[in-house]
């Protein structure tokens, strides 16, 4: 009895220690079985959303942003087609000045109020304040009204082509539609509240600028019933959460990616790809038409680049294939584009491009910067130390430059946010000016003369560098009017010669940049050549 | 004393009024521009100038520099021009993890570091102080990120113990947060272990060779007694004001470690605001360094009085 009663009390014992030691162990490692978990997807982006107005800001990432709150009238497909996005049906007149547009059924916005055409009207009307191919729309504008609660009006004084093209755009300053609340607030100031009808919801409570972002699935978003193509087709969510991670070091990145702590790192650094290709799990993926392009710019307003002769000189001097060797070794990621709208996209042409691609040649430089009335003057080159891909080609193109002895160089080095303060001022480069200075741009951007600004070639209203051509200009014009695509590949034939004759800027390589992600982990990621949806994506 | 705190709280005053006007000052003479930031690479010159006109940066810079004055006399440290946010929302929701993280790699190198010094102290001359001093010159010599990454290959990526990066707040359990912390602190005190552990040994050496050591030896101390009681109290002094700076640095300069780790913490934010011109996040946060480092400074000239009786204010 006695021994029976000691061993009741053992086994009594014994389970009770089993099981605090089991919810000790549940408490611990947490208990996955009784609850289902919300299915979040952690993705890092290139850049942390710290500003939420799409508007505001050229920045891609905001972009990225917005394309997660807001929906789009129209979007692109994976082969940058315009597709329908929250248009149902649109006539066009037969003069090709009066568009209409009729929204379909369900849009509705976060707060629950339906999407209605006085919403798409203000959206346009703040969007094309701002973006520069918003612009040039609203430039051929005669009216934009809303005549129901669903049908929209949008009559052009001539008959530009690109309307649809434009209202599909999905590289930077993307036509969003807000409330009208929003929209109403001037262009130039920031909005307060974002209120968005697309597939998730912005958690502001959570926003942690500089750290990370939160988006949440909107369950009464109605999305395409076609697939989903590039940003085309039915945005179909399929996680709970989405969590932006904001890790600004390469190689903490690349960690967190390999023990799957993220399951999406949108811009890993060329020098991790190849051991992120090794990595059992991870799957590097990149669209076809998806690059950046890097771009030598000149300011027109001063010797000795005012002259023409001294721009095409530099077409002798800058070999295109030492930048790409270096920003990006991998070949298989690498073009030696020739192109001013950029390699791999429907325009793609390299007429008039002999001088570039031809050998470089000190010699023939020289003369014409002889007959460009250069006279030694000091060049200066605003060159940015803190950039991924903009620091090593400014070094680079020095190096270029010093062969040509005869040119006198003064490489000013400084951060990228003392470059773009300092390329906007117009003073002589001796006076706080400058010469040359290095950016990029994305190919997508660069396959349209309209929606890339380095390529507008209108004085004053020029992007920084102010280049002032007529003939570029009217070009460009005939471009945007060509009313189908073989037409505008002619045209843009032409606009590349007359480039490579003028030589508003120089570009130079054109490489990708491969997306990462855990494949054995998440499925569904979409192809595109520019911000990265997160719908359709699922968790395994 | 009160008397004494007093006196040194008031004359905080003129040193906070002078490091707004430097830093105000500092800022806008410095080159960069806010508003061709904000709005991104492929702005036209006509929409940077708009942006600047509606944040006022086109304002005379003695105006501007009336607008902070009267924001910060009414306490109000400004908004982010970036996100939109009050300068001291993203202070507070910064806070937590950068105090966690320097108490908790004051605590790692002060737990290493003084017994280390003290060892060295006592066994000077001998291979283990030979051990303890190499192993302070590679805490100075080796740099924080490659400590870092180092760790990160081998507790995370190879071990899989704990997380390459990120913060996990107290209120999601303290065990999440000491699983969050317990690389970039180790990473982090490397540094301090280093520093503390060689004034330890240095002000340790000092105290030894004094006369009441040898009375305390005399009189037959044991060795523990004369290291800790006798010893480590008297050479507590510089040692104490190197734990006081170094927690003054960790509060405000430990970006290295918050990006390697992604800990989203002061240094950080300081340093993207400083990357980006967003000069109220600047401006503010200087001023809260400025503060802190005073302060600290207060506390360790306060506790002198514990540790030397001979001290008074």
């Amino acid at each position: 009895m006695f021994a029976s009663s000691r061993n009741s009390r053992f086994l009594a014992a014994s389970r009770l220690a089993a099981t605090a030691a089991m919810v000790a162990m549940l408490a611990i490692f947490g208990s996955t079985t009784a609850i289902a978990q919300p299915k979040v997807l952690r993705v890092a982006m290139h850049a942390d959303v710290r500003t939420l107005d799409p508007f505001w800001t050229t920045q891609t990432i905001a972009a990225i942003h917005g394309m997660m709150v807001y929906d789009t009238l129209f979007s692109s497909d994976t082969d940058q087609n315009p597709k329908p996005q929250m248009v149902d049906t649109w006539t066009v007149s037969p003069d090709r000045l009066v568009y209409t547009f009729k929204l379909r059924d369900g849009l509705k916005f976060h707060d629950g109020t339906p999407v209605t055409s006085k919403d798409v009207v203000a959206s346009m009307n703040r969007w094309g304040k701002r973006d520069g191919a918003g612009k040039q729309l609203m430039g051929y504008t005669k009216s934009l009204s809303a005549k129901d609660a669903k049908t929209f009006e949008w009559t052009l004084t001539e008959p530009y082509g690109l309307l649809i093209d434009t209202l599909a755009k999905t590289g930077t300053s993307i036509p969003f539609v807000m409330r009208e609340k929003e929209a109403m607030v001037d262009a130039f100031q920031q909005i307060q509240e974002v209120v968005g009808s697309g597939p998730f919801q912005f958690s502001r409570d959570e926003w942690v600028p500089g750290s990370k972002t939160i988006y949440t699935k909107f369950k009464d978003y109605v999305p395409r019933k076609e697939p989903p193509s590039g940003h085309a087709g039915g945005k179909v969510v399929k996680v709970d959460r989405v969590e932006f991670i904001w890790l600004p070091d390469p190689q903490t990145a690349q960690s967190a990616l390999v023990a799957g702590e993220i399951d999406y790192l949108e811009n890993p650094s060329i020098d991790f790809l190849p051991m992120l290709k090794s990595t059992p799990g991870i799957t590097l993926a990149v669209h076809p038409a998806f690059g950046t392009m890097g771009i030598i710019q000149f300011n027109h307003l001063y010797p000795p680049f005012n002259n023409v002769k001294a721009r095409q000189a530099m077409l002798y001097l800058i070999n295109n294939a030492d930048y790409l060797n270096t920003i990006s070794p991998d070949k298989g990621l690498q073009t030696l584009c020739f192109s001013y709208l950029g390699c791999g996209v429907a325009m793609e042409t390299d007429a008039g491009s002999e001088a570039y691609k031809g050998p470089k040649d000190i010699a023939r430089a020289q003369q014409l910067f002889k007959e460009a009335g250069y006279n030694g003057e000091p060049i200066t080159i605003i060159h940015a130390t803190d950039h991924q891909y903009i620091t090593p080609a400014g070094l680079i193109l020095a190096q270029q430059l010093r062969k040509a002895s005869f040119l006198k160089l003064d490489v000013q080095s400084m951060d990228w946010g003392s470059v773009v303060a300092r390329r906007a001022k117009k003073e002589p480069p001796a006076q706080g000016g400058w010469n040359i200075f290095i950016t990029g741009t994305t190919t997508l951007t660069s396959s349209s003369p309209i929606t890339h600004v380095a390529f507008a070639t209108n004085c004053d209203k020029a992007w920084f560098g102010w280049p002032c051509d007529k003939g570029l200009e009217d070009l460009r014009k005939k471009w945007a009017f060509a009313p189908d695509v073989a037409t505008r590949k002619q045209v843009a034939a032409e606009l590349s010669r007359k480039a490579y004759e003028f030589v508003p800027y120089v570009t130079f390589a054109q490489w990708r940049n491969p997306s990462a992600y855990r494949s054995d982990r998440i499925s569904g990621v979409i192809s595109v050549p520019s911000v990265p949806p997160m719908w359709n994506i699922e968790k395994k | 004393m009160t008397a004494y705190i007093l006196k040194r709280l008031i004359a905080t005053i003129p040193v906070m009024v002078f490091v707004a006007l430097f830093v105000f000052l500092l800022l806008h003479l410095t080159p960069g521009d806010p508003a061709a930031i904000i709005a991104g690479d492929e702005a036209s010159p006509a929409v940077v100038e708009g942006i600047r006109q509606k944040l006022g940066l086109d304002r005379p810079i003695w105006e501007q520099f009336g607008i902070y004055v009267q924001n910060l006399l009414r306490g109000d440290l400004g908004t982010s021009i970036f996100s939109n946010l009050p300068v001291l929302t993203l202070v507070k929701q910064r806070l937590e993890p950068t105090v966690v993280l320097a108490v908790c790699t004051l605590f790692v190198a002060v737990l290493f570091a003084v017994p280390m010094g003290v060892i060295a102290a006592w066994k000077a001359r001998t291979a283990i102080d030979r051990v303890i001093m190499g192993f302070s010159v590679l805490g100075f010599a080796v740099p924080v990120f490659l400590i870092g990454y180092l760790l990160i290959w081998l507790f995370a990526i190879e071990l899989r113990w704990l997380p390459v990066q990120g913060y996990r707040p107290l209120s999601e359990g303290i065990l999440q947060t000491a699983r969050s912390i317990v690389l970039p602190a180790f990473a982090l005190g490397m540094v301090y272990m280093a520093l503390i552990a060689r004034m330890t040994r240095a002000s340790m050496l000092e105290v030894l060779s004094e006369d009441y050591i040898r009375t305390a030896r005399a009189k037959g101390a044991g060795t523990w007694s004369m290291l800790l009681h006798h010893a480590l109290r008297n050479a507590a002094v510089p040692i104490v004001t190197v734990i006081g700076i170094g927690l003054a640095l960790l509060i405000s300069g430990v970006v290295i470690t918050e990006t390697v780790f992604n800990i989203p913490g002061l240094g950080r934010l300081t340093v993207d605001a400083i990357l980006k011109r967003d000069y109220p996040i600047i401006q503010g946060l200087i001023i809260l360094f400025a503060a802190v480092k005073v302060l600290v400074n207060l506390l360790i000239d306060i506790s002198y009085v514990f540790f030397d009786p001979r001290i008074r204010y």
